[in-house]
């Protein structure tokens, strides 16, 4: 079996550093006021009362605790990719990082139902194959509960 | 009549109309046009004396619907009137109202007619084709799979985790709106059902069930919007018109921490904190302070229940109740017809599905009806004041404050 090429999926490029060992999301923080962006946008501060427009790029925190989070019953529509033969329900959790007081949401990994979740629950940043083709795993963040026993990316 | 403090800005719904809500398969041009002359035919007024067109667009049917109001201009007749085509997206319609509002409190003209009409693909609204990786919208599908009931769901696993609401709670919003909706001949549901059957329904986006969530429709609503001065001239309108008393067109104000669709996600409290009010209650309450009145002085709302759960917290950020009050509000059956402050008398996008850029303005329809005392079957008794609110995306949002 030949090894595939790993590229973050299309869109999400910079957005995360694929092959860390302990993965972060990648956002930026405003050199003048300090607050923080994700996704990385090349505005300018978005806080209305900073001008600045320099950033540093940033490791965001890779835990935090679910806000909310909820399924998808059926197969969402394209530009969705289905990553198997059939559509299998997943989970999705919008996650407080408490530290950037950002709320970043992805999708669970394989395994974890809407049983295994709750709001406040502590979930870490893992990069796994948002979907494959013939030759390229094209790669995507997702939230793992940090006492899961499902999920193996 | 209810009294308003800022009553120098208000303008006269001397008409409305709409084509009935469903799934007819037909070009939406004609759902706009018929519901354009019912509201021209209910003002009085001949087409040939609208000085000014404004368009909602739908982003699903082709350029005609980029140009929305010259579309409908062209198709009632060109007569010179001037034009305007607005997008916001859910809150299209009220954003064409704006327009039209503005330019008569100008005095740049005194009759525009407002028109909405959209025809949906079956199944989850979805981006146009193509890889554009720089849009939101492209993004939140492709690289999470989050559709639009992955953000109701959301916004409902948090009322029952803030606020211990319950299945249970949420399928009551819909059987109250199913029985509304039966009264509506302009509604495309119109059939009874029970908590059972809404549990029963399939889950889409845990917590919510499909008879839950919003179907998407074919439809079309128009107004006829009047100066003050031309309604006290006008025969067809003795006694008192329906105003337009306040419009809400509210972005969000940093940092939004309500995560919207289409984001994927919030802006940073890390430097400035949390404001005072979510952006869905700066909507309302945008319209509350133009308008001098409050909630208090409500006969009726309309509010945009995309999700059973979303109704709930719309009966906070309209300024019904308290935040974590609305399960009660719903339970103690003050909501329903005949209840302090009945929502969503026409049955809501629950029996309507959601025919975007006709949406916002069918509410003013319904509102309308209400103050005027038509809306048969389902009438708030003694209505003089009544609000829409909406939500689009992208920081579109919308409240209405009518009184009569």
């Amino acid at each position: 079996m030949t090894t595939k090429t790993r590229v973050p999926a299309l869109g999400a490029e910079g957005w995360f550093a694929p092959d860390a060992e302990l993965p972060h999301l990648l956002g930026l923080r405003c050199t003048t006021c300090g607050t923080y962006v994700f996704p990385k946008a090349g505005h300018g501060c978005p806080n209305p009362a900073c001008l600045g427009i320099d950033f540093d790029e940033v490791e965001l925190s890779r835990t935090g605790t679910i806000w909310s989070y909820t399924n998808a019953c059926y197969q969402p529509p394209p530009p969705f990719v289905l990553p198997g033969e059939s559509h299998e329900p997943f989970c999705i959790a919008a996650v407080h990082l408490a530290e950037e007081g950002l709320v970043i949401m992805g999708t669970v990994v394989a395994g974890v139902t809407v049983d295994d979740l709750s709001v406040g629950q502590e979930v870490e940043l893992v990069v796994d194959v948002l979907f494959s083709d013939d030759d390229t795993d094209h790669l995507i963040w997702k939230w793992r509960p940090t006492n899961a026993i499902g999920g193996d990316a | 009549m209810a009294t308003t403090a800022n009553s120098g800005h208000d303008v006269a719904v001397l008409g409305v109309g709409m084509h009935p809500w469903g799934k007819w398969g037909r070009n939406f041009v004609e759902y706009g046009v018929t519901a354009a002359r019912d509201a021209l035919r209910d003002a009085g007024i001949p087409w040939t004396d609208v000085d000014f067109v404004s368009g909602a667009d739908t982003m699903r049917n082709g350029y005609p619907g980029y140009v929305s109001g010259a579309t409908f201009a062209q198709a009632l007749g060109w007569t010179g009137a001037r034009v305007a085509s607005s997008y916001a997206a859910c809150a299209s319609g009220v954003t064409a109202l704006e327009a039209a509002r503005t330019r008569i409190l100008a005095g740049l003209c005194d009759v525009a007619l407002v028109v909405g009409a959209d025809t949906t693909p079956k199944g989850f609204l979805a981006p146009n084709a193509g890889d554009r990786p720089t849009d939101p919208d492209w993004l939140r599908f492709r690289l999470i799979g989050a559709t639009n009931p992955t953000y109701f769901a959301l916004a409902a696993r948090r009322r029952m985790d803030l606020h211990g609401a319950t299945s249970t709670d949420f399928a009551k919003v819909k059987v109250k709106n199913a029985t509304n909706g039966l009264a509506n001949p302009n509604a495309r549901f119109q059939k009874a059902v029970t908590v059972e059957d809404v549990l029963a329904s399939p889950m889409v986006a845990d917590p919510l069930h499909l008879l839950e969530i919003c179907a998407t429709s074919d439809g079309g609503a128009a107004i006829v919007l009047t100066s003050m001065d031309y309604a006290a001239r006008h025969p067809g309108s003795a006694g008192s018109p329906v105003r337009v008393s306040a419009v809400s067109t509210v972005t969000p104000t940093y940092p939004n921490t309500i995560i919207d669709l289409p984001d994927i996600a919030t802006d940073s409290t890390a430097v400035v904190a949390v404001g005072e009010r979510s952006f869905k209650a700066s909507i309302a309450q945008a319209a509350y302070e133009e308008a001098g009145i409050g909630p208090e002085d409500l006969s009726v709302a309309e509010v945009y229940d995309l999700s059973t759960a979303l109704e709930l917290d719309w009966y906070e950020d309209i300024g019904l109740c308290k935040a974590g009050e609305a399960e009660r509000l719903l339970n103690d059956g003050d909501t329903q017809l005949g209840g302090r402050i009945p929502v969503n008398p026409s049955g809501g996008l629950a029996c309507f599905g959601e025919a975007v850029p006709a949406q916002a303005i069918a509410q003013i329809c319904e509102i309308t009806w209400q103050l005027r005392g038509q809306a048969t079957g389902r009438q708030v008794e003694r209505a003089t004041a009544g609000i829409t609110a909406n939500q689009g995306l992208f920081g579109h949002g919308s409240a209405v404050l009518l009184t009569r």
